[in-house]
Formats: structure tokens, sequence, C-alpha cells
């Protein structure tokens, strides 16, 4: 390890300090000459037909520019989603129009109507409220299973039903799957709902279009996670602008969960305006229009069952889910109940035969799409509850239950799909079992009850697929896009490093732990390297932060782009010591040759490199850049083991959370500080949904939860100190950094340690429940409690 | 937020005769009225602010009475010793940029039903006093969001006769952690008082069949067996109106333990 902090250094976030110090540079603190404010109309009924817009009185307000109406968008595409499921019966998913403003039809609230670009923002907001529309309500759809009935109201009327698809997975095996459930020893029955939630991540979406004429180039600002992505998809879906006329600059972004993934309708329409009006058309979104707009999360409704042979082996699993699409489909919504989610169904447990049954269902509400762990929550949560309550219902430890089923020897190829390269499960258990401290749970138990508190211990396991992922393999799954990572190195002639890469950091620490595996490579300070990411016009084609990806495929390819860089390196410091390429080693940022006292700096060589005149110029060009491109062949499996301990006031049902362990196998670490920040937000986010986070809407579509007054957000205090470790590492087998990712864990691996431990507790106070659907307000456990 | 002018009067007769004029609002710490206005909820014309007026400062502890300036910050009421119940209950109101800024009379203008200071105010006794007259607290909260001021009047002071014992409980709404449901109890020379806020459709009100078992006996025992209806409690996302019924029970007898 370089002396400042290689691979497994705790670096210091270097990003921290412009962050912290108010010197960040988000998209709402770009302001551009001559530039004007967008403001949207947008439906206050969930589902309705436009029968007029009268936009004359809004055009003659102060400082209006321009009013826009479906009807400027007529002719122009639709956003496009970017996965296409095909169902149990081999026909691909419906998928309806999504226009940029709406176009005869509102079908959620908040659905954009009309906008308005003025002077100001304010401007443009009070022409908003000028505008005339008339909107003849329709009945709206809510509850999926309802949408589903005979005669529902359709969200779409060109659509046959609100059935987007019905996914078997797999498919082949549904007969089998029953069969073994026929001749079950036992089977465990559950039914759950994980409920809906919206990101919230601390700065809103903001969008500003740009269009320069003197070249005809559009320019795009947004607060996205993978600007490339939003390039292809903006240019060639929805505008028509080729990609070498639009550039997309997602500077720093705060925060970003999955919600900003996805190519959103103000994007389209302000880089559309832009080039109407000829000046910068700015958006910024408030907090009321994200939690109406802003893709949600989760929202699916389970029916699990697990089938057990008499000696408490898994024999079966099958699954029925409901998932909930909104109004329209997302960006990547179809793939997270399907692939992303029955995939995953194994769990860490040998289980033979798995069969998952899918209804992707279209509603009159927000569009629901990833979520902070997008489909791996769903499957963890379904399995570890049911068997959680498998353990009960046999009167068996539940860690035991679990212990007896791991998957122990690796590779290990599921019954759905995937084969997990490495992991030690018992490994995990055995730790999590240290750190949590279970030996002294019973005496904090009494403890509890001296205070007239109900004390649970709930344990879960674990496992995701991340580093999304082999493109090959995405491809015959429906996603329309390939899933590799990029990066250019560009090595100076002073010997510094600009590291270009197509993953976006919107939080995840990449300019801090990037620079780590590249001073590793080359033994030279971090500090040398920087990194630069965001920005189409600089960076070479990525495809963006999510899934736990960017250290695993986005640093695969800084792996690769370096090496590179280092075998010419090489050649170049052979001809400089006049020895043969083969002996040439480099250490601490030194050139030696083998054997001998020769040595040339790194500096020497890209010195060399960029002044040219002791150079094997007929070998190689001068010049030191390179690029590569990574594409894994497999995903990466995080995995772990989680405990929760709760205290249950059995007064008011108010659940406190006492002590949380986490034990994860993340691989190799890059930087330990860094995972560790990733695991805490994880919890957090994890425990904010099993305790606090839902968004609501009432029978008619309208949001019930939008703001921070209904919406509940998890604070320092609802979460304890954690117990993590992440020292049960077995390296990855396929990428050359050896690691897993660590992103989604904690969100994804907490909620049923959380759930199990209150079922738990009341279970031990006598109280006979079995399941509480999140989140577990005091006003839920109570009434379980007093059912 | 739309536009509207600012007056910053330094003497309450400035102030009171600034709100004469048509759509003005007084504005005093702006905890509540600021997020109405940023999302256009309202619509003043004027905004009278009360925070440059030395009338509505101070506190003072005189004679078994504790009276508060209207103007007086949330924080430092938390700061005063005299009355250490209400102190408790300000240091609970939000996070301390709410808390610095949020004033009691601001709090006891808007009438939220599921504010702190309304129940301070009527399990206390205490009085509202106005520009124009004293307001006992048993006439002055009014309904949801509704009390007995007229157009124009401004809250000057607070007078809370201090108890021998008292105590506000407080059980947070998950997501505002403003009261899902808090009961102030106390014990004074004008006997005992039971206010509930958070919990009715109707806003603050006095529990008066356990006021009546407390006077007798002040203790969490003597609410055994008692339970508050749920007619008229509200039903939320939050907890059904059995729910905040329970709730009542549950934190009354806390806040008789706490007053000791
Ligand atoms: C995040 C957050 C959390 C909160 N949590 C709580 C909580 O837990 N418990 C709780 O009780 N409250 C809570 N509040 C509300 C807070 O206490 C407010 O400060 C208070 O309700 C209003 O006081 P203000 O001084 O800010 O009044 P403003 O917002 O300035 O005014 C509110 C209303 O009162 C009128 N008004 C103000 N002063 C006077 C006066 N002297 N005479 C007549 N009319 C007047 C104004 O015209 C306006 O109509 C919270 C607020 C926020 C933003």
């Amino acid at each position: 390890m370089p002396a400042d902090g290689g691979i497994g250094a705790p670096n210091k976030r270097r990003e921290d300090v412009r962050f912290l110090t108010g010197k960040g540079r988000y998209t709402d603190d770009i302001n551009m000459r001559g530039q004007v404010y967008a403001a949207f109309l947008r439906s206050n009924v969930a589902h309705g037909r436009i029968t007029s817009i009268d936009t004359s009185a809004a055009a003659d307000m102060p400082g209006v520019i321009r009013v826009f109406t479906g009807a400027d968008f007529e002719g122009i595409g639709g956003l496009p989603c970017g996965w296409q499921v095909t169902d149990r019966f081999g026909e691909v998913m419906q998928e309806p129009a999504h226009p940029v403003l709406a176009q005869g039809k509102v079908r959620h609230v908040g659905d954009p109507i009309a906008a308005v670009v003025a002077a100001t923002a304010e401007q443009a907001r009070d022409a908003v409220e000028a505008i005339e529309v008339e909107i003849e309500e329709l009945p709206a759809v809510v509850d999926m299973k309802a949408a589903l009935e005979e005669g529902a109201p359709k969200v779409h009327d060109d659509l046959t039903s609100n059935l987007c698809y019905d996914w078997g997975f797999v498919e082949e095996n549904r007969e089998a799957v029953n069969k073994a459930f026929e001749e079950a020893a036992h089977v465990t029955t559950l039914e759950l709902r994980n409920q809906r939630l919206v990101a919230n991540p601390m700065e809103p979406r903001v969008a500003i279009g740009d269009y320069a004429a003197h070249n005809d180039e559009s320019t795009l600002y947004t607060t996205s996670q993978n600007p490339h992505v939003i390039r292809l998809l903006m240019g060639a879906f929805v505008l028509g602008i080729p990609e070498h006329k639009l550039r997309v600059v997602a500077p720093d972004v705060g925060g970003g969960f999955g919600s900003k993934i996805f190519h959103y309708a103000e994007e389209a329409f302000c880089t559309f305006a832009a080039k109407q009006i000829k000046r910068p058309v700015k958006w910024t979104s408030s907090r009321s229009e994200a939690f109406m707009t802003d893709a949600h999360g989760r929202d699916h409704v389970t029916k699990i069952e697990l089938a057990l042979d008499g000696d408490n082996n898994f024999a079966a699993l099958r699954t029925e889910t409901y998932a909930n699409m909104g109004a329209y489909l997302s960006t990547f919504a179809p793939s997270v109940p399907t692939w992303l989610h029955g995939t995953l169904m194994a769990g860490n447990y040998r289980t033979p035969l798995i069969y998952v049954n899918v209804k992707a269902v279209f509603t009159n509400t927000v569009p629901v799409d990833a979520y902070r762990g997008a489909g791996r929550p769903e499957a963890t949560f379904q399995l570890e509850r049911v068997i959680d309550k498998a353990a009960r219902e046999l009167g068996v430890d539940p860690i035991a239950l679990r212990r007896q089923n791991f998957i122990t020897e690796f590779p290990y190829a599921t019954p759905v799909a995937v084969e997990y390269d490495t992991g030690d499960y018992v490994a995990t258990m055995d730790k999590l079992e240290e750190i949590a401290d279970l030996a002294g749970f019973e005496k904090r138990l009494e403890e509890s009850k001296a205070r007239g508190k109900l004390r649970g211990l709930g344990v879960n396991c674990y496992i995701e697929a991340c580093g999304i992922a082999p493109s090959h393999l995405v491809g015959q799954l429906g996603a329309r896009a390939g899933l590799y990572e990029s990066a250019t190195v560009r090595v100076n002639a002073t010997g510094g490093l600009v590291v270009m890469t197509g993953s976006h950091s919107h939080g995840q620490g990449h300019e801090t732990a990037f620079p780590q595996v590249v001073a590793e490579m080359i033994g030279i300070d971090p500090n040398m390297i920087e990194i630069v990411h965001g920005d189409t016009a600089n960076t070479p084609m990525g495809m963006g932060t999510y899934g736990s990806r960017s250290l695993a495929v986005g640093g695969s390819a800084i792996v690769r782009a370096t090496e590179k860089i280092i075998n010419k390196a090489k050649k170049i410091a052979a001809h400089l010591m006049e020895a043969s390429e083969g002996d040439i080693e480099l250490k601490d940022g030194q050139f030696t040759v083998a054997g001998t006292d020769k040595s040339v700096a790194w500096g020497d060589v890209t010195l060399a490199a960029y002044v040219p005149h002791n150079y094997p110029l007929e070998d190689i060009e001068p010049g030191l850049e390179e690029t590569a491109f990574y594409d894994p062949n497999n995903f990466t499996y995080p995995a772990g083991a989680y405990a929760c301990e709760v205290e249950v006031d059995p007064d008011t049902g108010k659940v406190t959370i006492e002590r949380f362990a986490a034990a994860d196998d993340f691989g190799n670490i890059v930087n330990p500080m860094i995972v560790s920040g990733q695991v805490h937000g994880g919890l957090g986010q994890g425990i904010g949904q099993a305790l606090l986070e839902q968004a609501v809407y009432d029978e008619n579509g309208q949001l019930l939860t939008g703001s921070y007054m209904d919406y509940a957000m998890p604070r320092a205090d609802d979460v304890p100190f954690f117990a993590i470790d992440h020292s049960c590492a077995t390296p990855c087998t396929h990428n050359p950094l050896g690691v897993k990712g660590c992103g989604e864990a904690g969100a994804i691996g907490s909620p049923p340690s959380v759930v199990n431990a209150v079922v738990d507790a009341l279970q031990r106070a006598g109280k006979p429940v079995t399941h509480i659907d999140m989140p577990l307000s005091p006003a839920r456990v109570w009434e379980a409690m007093n059912q | 937020m739309y536009a509207f002018e600012f007056e910053r009067p330094s003497t309450l007769d400035e102030a009171v005769k600034a709100l004469g004029a048509e759509g003005a609002q007084a504005l005093a710490g702006g905890q509540t009225l600021i997020p109405t206005l940023k999302q256009r909820l309202a619509m003043p014309e004027t905004l009278v602010s009360l925070a440059g007026i030395a009338e509505l400062k101070g506190i003072s502890a005189e004679g078994g009475v504790l009276t508060v300036g209207a103007a007086s910050t949330h924080t430092e009421v938390a700061g005063q010793t005299a009355y250490p119940a209400l102190a408790h209950l300000a240091r609970g109101i939000g996070d301390p940029h709410v808390r610095n800024r949020g004033t009691i009379g601001g709090s006891l203008a808007n009438n939220d039903p599921s504010a702190c200071y309304p129940a301070a105010a009527l399990g206390s006794g205490a009085t509202i006093v106005t520009n124009a007259r004293e307001i006992a607290a048993d006439d002055y909260f009014t309904g949801l969001f509704e009390t007995a001021l007229e157009e124009g009047e401004i809250i000057t002071e607070v007078r809370f006769p201090i108890p021998a014992k008292a105590a506000y409980v407080k059980f947070e709404q998950p997501a505002s952690r403003f009261a899902l449901v808090g009961v102030f109890v106390s014990k004074g020379e004008g006997g005992v008082r039971v206010a509930v806020t958070g919990a009715s459709e109707a806003g603050v009100f006095r529990w008066a069949e356990a006021e009546a078992a407390l006077a007798s006996d002040f203790s969490a025992a003597a609410l055994d067996g008692l339970s508050a209806s749920a007619d008229d409690l509200i039903g939320d996302i939050h907890g059904s109106p059995a729910y905040r019924a329970h709730l009542i029970g549950v934190l009354t007898k806390r806040a008789v333990q706490a007053a000791g």
C-alpha cells in the first residue's frame, strides 16, 4: 500500500470538504446567462380526461415567455422504458405511452399538464395558476387487486387491461414446485406488503436545458445518477437529438437512492423548451413536487409459501406477488419485481425448487421504480420473514433453521438462474452471533422486563446481486442497454493522473476510493489522482451508478485502463533504462530492472511520454492515455447476517431499536471507512422502512403523505449505534479487485430482522402475532397486540 | 410564496395599527406561517413582524404567576426555571431551529390541534392577554385552528399560575413529531386540570372525568378503569380514534406520575 493510503486505507473522503463547507456545485447552483424558469401545472386528480386547456390568461401574465401544453409535444417521443419483460406466456409486456406533458388524460396526482416558462420562478408559478384547465374526473384505481378486476377503470384506454405483465419464473418449474408442496411435511404461508416508499434524496431534482445556436448543440444539466443513459434515452427516444449534439452534465448530486436513475419529463421539457425559446430554462423541484413526481419504490403485495421436508430442509418455495408500476412505466420499472427480485429468491439457502409469479399492475399513482436495493429487499424481506415464521411454527431456533439450510459450497447454481461465485454464510452468521452478543440476550431480556418493556430478538440473512451486470445476460432478460462500465486514465507529463469514469458519484465517495485503487497499482500518492465524472463531454460512455456497481464494474474498468497505462509505461521505462520490457518492475512509483540497481521514477516515464526526445517512437506512440470498457461476466453476491434487538412499549406499541448488528461479506474492501458509512446509511434507510416510512394514497388516488408532516423519515435518534463488521470476506472471483459492492446491503438486510424482532417480542409476551406489515408504527403494533 | 409588503413596527400600538389594514397578518417566528406562504396556501398583503416590539418580550415570575411575553421563543421558555413543566414542554417542540424562532404567541394564535402550548395553557388555567383584553384559556380555544382572537388582535403575553404539581407528556406523531397525543396535568390552587392535545377533531380539550378522579386522589391509580371516549377523536394514518383514546389514558397516568 502507498504510505498515504492505497487499497484498504480508511482515507477521509476528500469530497466532503467541499460538501461540508458549502462549496459543492449542485445543479441548482448553476445559473446561466439569460436563464429563465419553468413551472408545471400538475394534475390534482388521480385520473381524468382533459376537456379543455386555456392558456391565454397565463400567456399574458408578467414575465411569461411561453406556455407549453401537450399539443406542443405532439409528434415528439414519449419517455421510454429501458427494460422489456416477457410474460409467462411468451408475450411481451404491455407498454403504454408516457408523454412529456399529458395528452388527453391525466393518470396520477402530479402528472404534468402544462408548463410555463417565465423570467422568474415566481412569475412562472403565478402564470401556472392562471391556466384554466377543465378535467372530467374519472374513477381512479389505486389498489392493485381491484385494478385487475373485470370492469376496473383502465389507466390506459389503449391497453387491454391494467396488467403490465404476468411473469413466471422459472415457468418450467411451476408443476414441479406445486408437486413438492403437495408432498411437503410442513408448509408455512405468509401474506405481506412491502410498502410504497419515497426515496427522498436531500437534493430535489433540478434540470436546466441550454441550447447553443452556434453549433446547434443542446446541453442538459440534471440531477442524475447516469448522465450517459439520460443522453441516450432523451436524445434517441424523446427529442430526436443525436448524441454528438447533446451533452448531459450531472455535477454534484445530493443523493439519489435510485430515484435519479430515471429519465423524467422535466428533463426533456427543459431541453426542448430551451431550444424553442433559445434561452436556458431551469426547473427546480419543490419538495411537494418531489413527493408526487419522483419515482417511488417497492409497493409489492406478496403471498409466499415455504415447503419443508420432515427434517426441516427447505423443499420448495412459491410466491405470488403484485407489483405496482404506478401510472406509467418508469425507466427500469419492469426489471425490479422480475429479474432483480425473482433471481434472488433462493437467498442463502439450498432450496431446490422455486417458482415466482409476479403480476405488474398499472394504477393511478406515481410510477414505481428502483429504490436502494431494488427488488432484492423485496425478495429478502419475504424470504427471511417466512423462514422466521416457519421456525416458530416448527418450534425450532430460527438461526439453527437457517444454518441447516445454508448453501455451503461454491460456486452454487440456484434454481433461479444465477450462480453465486463465492460466499461463506456460516462465517458471517458466526461473526454476527459474536458482534451482536447473542449470548447476552437473555440477560438483556430480563433487564427490559424489569423496566416493563417487551424485548425481542430478530435475525436474518441476505444475499444480493450487485455489480449489475453482464451485458449479454441482461440483454437476454430484456434490458435495452448494456451494463458495462468505462474509464479513461489520462496521465499528465508531470505524473499526475486524471481518471474519467462512467460511474457517477452522488454520495458514494468515488473521488476518494477510486484514486486509492490507482495509487495502489502504481505506488503513488492518491492525491496525484483526480476523478472526473458526470459530464458526457469529458467522460467515456458509461452506464452510471446504481445496483452497488461502481467499484465492482466501474472500478474494474479503472483497473483495466490503469493496467494498459502501466504496460505502456513499462515499455517506456525499458527504453529509458535500456533493459528488456519483461524485466521491468513497478513498485512504489519506481520502475526498476530486475536484478539490477537501475531505476527510473514514475515522473521520468510520464515526462518522456510527452517529451519524447529519448523515446521508442518506432514502437509506441507518445502520450499516456488509455481507455477500458469492462463488462463483468457475472453479478457479485454480497451477503451477510443481521441481528436486531427491540423493545416494545406494551402500553403504546412504540418500538425502539436497542441494538443492531450487521456482519457483511463485501469481498475485498478498498476504503473501510466509506464501507462503514454506506452500511450505516443503508441500515438507517432499512430501519426507516421497517418502522417509519410509507407513502399512502387514499381510495381516490390522493397522496396522503405529501410532505414530511406525514411521511416519516428516520432521524438520528431512531437508530442505535451499530455493531458492524466486514471481515468475513470471500473475494469476488471474477472481477480484478475481488470486490462485491456494499451500497445497498444495509437497506436490503435490515427490515426483516426488525420485524422478526418485534414479532419475537410480542410472542414472548404471549401475543398470538405472526406478522405486522411495515412500517411498524406504534399504532400498528398496538393494534396487533390488542387484536 | 406570493409577494407581500413587510412592516416592522417597534411598538405595540404601531403593530395594532398596521394590523388594522386590509390583508395584514402578524408574523412572529414564522415557523408555521412561512411554510404556509411557501406553499401558497395564504396570500397576505402585508406581513407585520412582531419581532421588534419590546412589550412582547420577557419572561418573569412573580406572586406565583409566570408571565411570558408573546414573542418569547420556545428556547427562552425552555430556559426559565420557575415553571419546570412548561420548560420541559418547550424543550420538546420541534428542533433547535424551530425552538430558536417559534414563539408562544404564534403557537397559541395558530392553535394547531397537535401543538403543545395549547395543552399547557388550558392545562394550567392560563390567561391569554391581548392588546385589548384578558381571555381565560377555557374561553380561548374554540376549535381546530380557531381561537377567541378577533381580527387584528395581538397576543401580548400569557400568564400561567404556577401549580404545585404539573407535567406534560407528549407522544410524538412519527413524521411531524408534533403531538399524536399530548397530555398536560396540573394540580394547583384552581384544582386539577387535565388538558389533551393532538387527539380531538375540535382541538385541545379538558378531560373532565380524569380531572374529577384526580381531584380526590392525585395518583395514577386513581385513573384505573377510566378510559377516554374515542368519539370525535382524530383518525388518520398515524392512529385511529381508538388508539388515540387509549393513549390519552396511558399518557395521563404517566403525566400524573411525572408530576409527582
Ligand atoms: C419542523 C417543525 C416542528 C414543529 N414541532 C412542533 C411541536 O412539536 N409542537 C408544537 O407545538 N409546535 C411545533 N411546531 C410549530 C412551532 O411551534 C411554531 O413555532 C408555532 O406553532 C408558531 O409560532 P411562530 O412564532 O413561528 O408563529 P408564526 O408562524 O409567525 O405565526 C403563526 C400564526 O400566528 C399568528 N401570530 C403570531 N404571533 C401572534 C401574536 N402575538 N398574536 C396574534 N397572532 C399571532 C400569525 O399571524 C400566524 O397566523 C413545529 C414547527 C416546525 C416548522
